[in-house]
């Protein structure tokens, strides 16, 4: 069966994740709740006549995509496949204060072509001209794990070598708004706001676009190789363990032989102790990792966690900034990925170095 | 030819019927449900017909049973009856007993709530329940939920084209053995903000659909959920189970073309329909039916004709029809609600009438089946695209 | 009608978010589609309700946009002759 390989990345977070080394001019925000992305200069990517109606989050994309094809060396792909947990929302914010304010009149189209979740997609395969696969996934925190999946099938079935995948969510004012009073973003108090060892309900929130471009073939610049991803829409805290232990056992693995795991820690009192659990437990002397203290959560962060992934392997490091503990290991070979959002939506990513 | 994934169940609700029996029944005896709309008050009500389920959220609640402090979608709602008939279908009734996934489609998700209380959530504590309900994965979670299935569950949202895409990655599944069983499909609701979307883009017919009519003015929009059970043979085998149809091929190609119309010849569409044939091992000339998207925009119906002559050759286009006069078009609901038309098609060995059609278009020589044809139909080709450029096409086959 | 026309350079500028064009540089009879300012049909909806919203000129059939829309001055004429407010 083909394998899978990460051959080429781009990540715009709200961090700077490109020309630059892995996480060297990092800064941890922990005085806010809300960490937006660095905008990048578009016009170095996009022309000025197809950026003008472009979402936040397609010209993210577009950038992102571009910087992955790149590092990749490929022009075109065989299938682009998407994963956004709430689309081009600020558009489609747009879209329906104009129906609301203008008693549905007046309305014109870009928003609400801007606001469907599969013109990410879409717009990419326009401006490759990529007359391939394309399929978009929207289903909250696994919406990115569904595309590495599919992707990952692709080229399996070998109806594909090379593959476009990535994760893109916006932070958008009057979401943003109703999320804190829903309580899913922590409360204007008194910061700081740590991600790590959280007292208060809510998370950190933030927004990106994170691509890879998968390969069947090694090459020079190969991150690592992506051996498995599983996803499971819902467990219990005492579940995840078994989970995870059946996971690698079809993978011939166990956790010892896991060099490092990545958790998806987002400073949320009320499920980070689906990571504490087994942090505290059965993974206590593996090296361990989180990083949505300098990504924020948002749907598809843990696209933003591969990235993360791919270049510990790469380059055989993790930084101090996202150690959780101090365990650490001279090889790092093969590297867990542990995900979910609110107790659902949990996923399992498996890389290894090759 | 190749096998294909066994379809051991299916549901369906329209607004042509409340079941499979029930849609079966209206698409034979042309009982069309275009209407204007009750459930949304929109300013767009004496200009617009839709294909609306004549049931009221209080309705659908009641019909759940679900407890009066739920924050369902009316898309969810409408999901999780068609899945519960789908699972009911297929005799599940354990249904963690094998490996079980769901894959849904929407393009809509909880924008039906989202929009119906946006401005008032500050002010109504008891509203807020709802904001969790607007993205598309809480659809699927709720209809996760009712069935009880604890597994792999995504959502996808390709627009019109999403329940096809649905139903691709589930027979992918299957075949790669990385599930047993997977129920797919699609639901959306009818919504405001899709609503007045598709009137910017000018789109909506001001009377009733008539797809592959040289004076056809657009599209209804309409809402529905439909979902198949797909199973692998090994547990068919050892259930014993009726088998109702075959997913035998699908394609999905993508148009790059422009943000919301389809090219002119039609090659996004082109290419999907040959990579389904590719997969189906089939030949162009042993379908029997087309199911076309046929949405009766002047665009579509100029693209997909375009795509089918040049598959098939002007003269020899199998027997087609699209059924959106009836139904309306429900955008990533279409897809599934026609692979149960489809099955439905090859079950009874019939064609469906494509309703509303006068007058051949101008730049082919295309006439739709435009009455109720009874024949032996052994393969199905359905059609499903959405803006951005997304095509995808299945074909669905008999059992032997 | 020189001050419409005026007037429909600024809007078409701020509407179709044409950043980096100045009103001096569109002339009465460049082409608005195609290979003048290079607008497409998503371009052609949204000046339809441009007429709608700011000159009481409702078309209903989008193909209509095709003759009007052509330059500036071909706007301006029309909307000289059809306009509601």
């Amino acid at each position: 069966m083909k394998k899978t390989y990460i051959n080429g990345l781009g990540c715009i977070s709200a961090q700077k994740t490109f020309d630059t080394v892995f996480l060297e001019e990092v800064e941890v925000l922990e005085n806010s709740i809300l960490l937006p992305l660095k905008t990048p200069v578009y016009k170095d990517f996009i022309s000025p006549v197809a950026i003008r109606r472009m979402a936040k989050g397609v010209k993210n994309s577009i950038v992102a995509s571009t910087l992955a094809l790149k590092e990749a060396q490929l022009d075109t792909i065989d299938a682009i496949i998407t994963g956004t947990g709430m689309g081009c929302i600020e558009d489609s914010e747009k879209f329906l204060k104009a129906i609301l304010d203008n008693n549905e009149e007046f309305l014109t189209p870009t928003s609400f072509i801007q606001s469907t979740h599969n013109t990410v997609g879409g717009q990419i395969a326009l401006g490759l001209q990529c007359k391939a696969y394309n399929v978009t996934f929207v289903n909250g925190s696994v919406s990115f794990e569904s595309a590495l999946l599919d992707a990952k099938m692709k080229i399996e079935e070998e109806e594909a070598t090379s593959i476009l995948i990535g994760g893109v969510d916006e932070i958008s004012d009057y979401t943003t708004s109703l999320f804190k009073l829903a309580g899913y973003i922590k409360q204007e108090l008194e910061g700081p706001y740590p991600v790590l060892n959280s007292t208060t309900k809510g998370v950190v929130y933030g927004e990106g676009a994170t691509f890879f471009v998968l390969e069947d073939k090694k090459r020079e610049q190969t991150y690592a190789e992506v051996l498995d991803v599983e996803i499971l829409n819902q467990l219990d805290v005492e579940e995840v363990e078994d989970k995870i232990i059946a996971f690698l056992k079809s993978n011939t693995l166990q956790i010892s032989d896991i060099d490092a795991v990545i958790l998806g820690y987002n400073g949320d009192v009320e499920f980070d102790g689906f990571y504490k659990n087994i942090s505290e437990k059965s993974f206590v002397k593996i090296p361990q990792v989180y990083y949505k203290h300098l990504s924020g959560e948002y749907n598809t962060a843990s696209a933003f966690g591969l990235f993360v992934g791919a270049n510990i392997i790469k380059t055989q490091n993790i930084p101090d900034v996202i150690k959780i503990n101090a365990v650490e290991k001279s090889d790092y070979k093969t590297i867990l990925l542990y995900n979910q959002y609110r107790g659902i939506d949990h996923s399992f990513t498996l890389i290894s170095r090759c | 030819m190749n096998k294909g994934v066994a379809i051991t169940g299916m549901g369906i609700i329209s607004s042509i019927g409340n079941s499979v029996e029930d849609n079966f029944s209206s698409l034979l005896n042309n009982r069309v449900a275009i209407s204007t709309i009750e459930n949304i008050s929109t300013v767009h009500i004496d200009i617009i017909k839709v294909g609306e389920i004549k049931k009221t959220n209080e309705q659908l609640i009641e019909e759940l049973q679900l407890k009066a402090d739920n924050n369902f979608s009316r898309t969810a709602m409408l999901g999780v009856i068609a899945a519960k008939q789908a699972v009911d279908n297929a005799g599940i009734s354990s249904i963690n007993e094998y490996k079980t996934g769901l894959i849904s489609a929407t393009s809509v998700g909880g924008m039906d709530m989202t929009e119906r209380h946006y401005y008032d959530y500050f002010d109504n504590e008891e509203l807020v329940k709802f904001i969790k309900c607007h993205d598309g994965g809480d659809v699927s979670q709720k209809i996760a939920e009712e069935l009880g299935l604890k597994g792999m569950v995504t959502t996808i949202s390709t627009a019109c084209s999403s329940a096809a895409n649905a139903i691709m990655l589930g027979a992918r599944m299957i075949k790669s053995g990385k599930l047993d069983r997977v129920i797919v499909g699609g639901t959306d609701a009818l919504a405001k903000f899709t609503i007045n979307g598709f009137k910017t883009l000018m789109i909506l017919s001001d009377g009733y659909n008539s797809p592959f009519d040289n004076d056809r003015k657009g599209l209804n929009l309409g809402e529905a959920a439909a979902y198949l059970v797909l199973e692998s043979d090994e547990v068919v085998e050892k259930q014993n189970k009726t088998v109702l149809a075959r997913v035998s091929g699908y394609g999905n190609a993508n148009d790059a073309f422009h943000q919301t119309a389809s090219s002119e010849n039609g090659e996004g569409a082109l290419l999907a329909m040959q990579k389904a044939f590719k997969v189906a091992d089939l030949k162009p000339e042993q379908i029997d039916y087309i199911n076309v998207h046929g949405t009766a925009t002047p665009n579509n119906d100029l693209s997909e004709g375009r795509a089918i002559v040049r598959l098939f050759g002007e003269d020899n286009v199998p027997d087609f029809s699209s059924t959106k006069p009836f139904t309306g078009h429900t955008l990533a609901a279409a897809a599934a609600i026609e692979a149960v038309y489809s099955v439905l098609a090859i079950q009874n060995n019939v064609v469906f009438p494509n309703l509303n059609f006068k007058t051949p278009m101008n730049e082919f020589n295309l006439i739709p089946q435009t009455t109720l044809k009874y024949k032996n139909v052994q393969h199905v080709l359905s059609n499903s695209f959405g803006f951005g450029g997304n095509c995808s096409t299945l074909i669905f086959s008999k059992s032997e | 009608m020189e001050a419409l026309k005026q007037e429909l350079k600024s809007k078409i500028i701020e509407v179709l978010n044409l950043e980096d064009i100045n009103i001096e540089d569109v002339n009465d009879d460049d082409p608005l589609f195609g290979d003048g300012l290079g607008l497409d049909s998503i371009d052609a909806l949204e000046l339809i309700v441009m007429l709608d919203k700011d000159y009481g000129i409702k078309l209903v059939d989008p193909k209509e946009g095709k003759d009007i829309f052509q330059s500036i001055e071909t706007m301006g004429a029309y909307i000289t002759a059809n306009r509601t407010k």
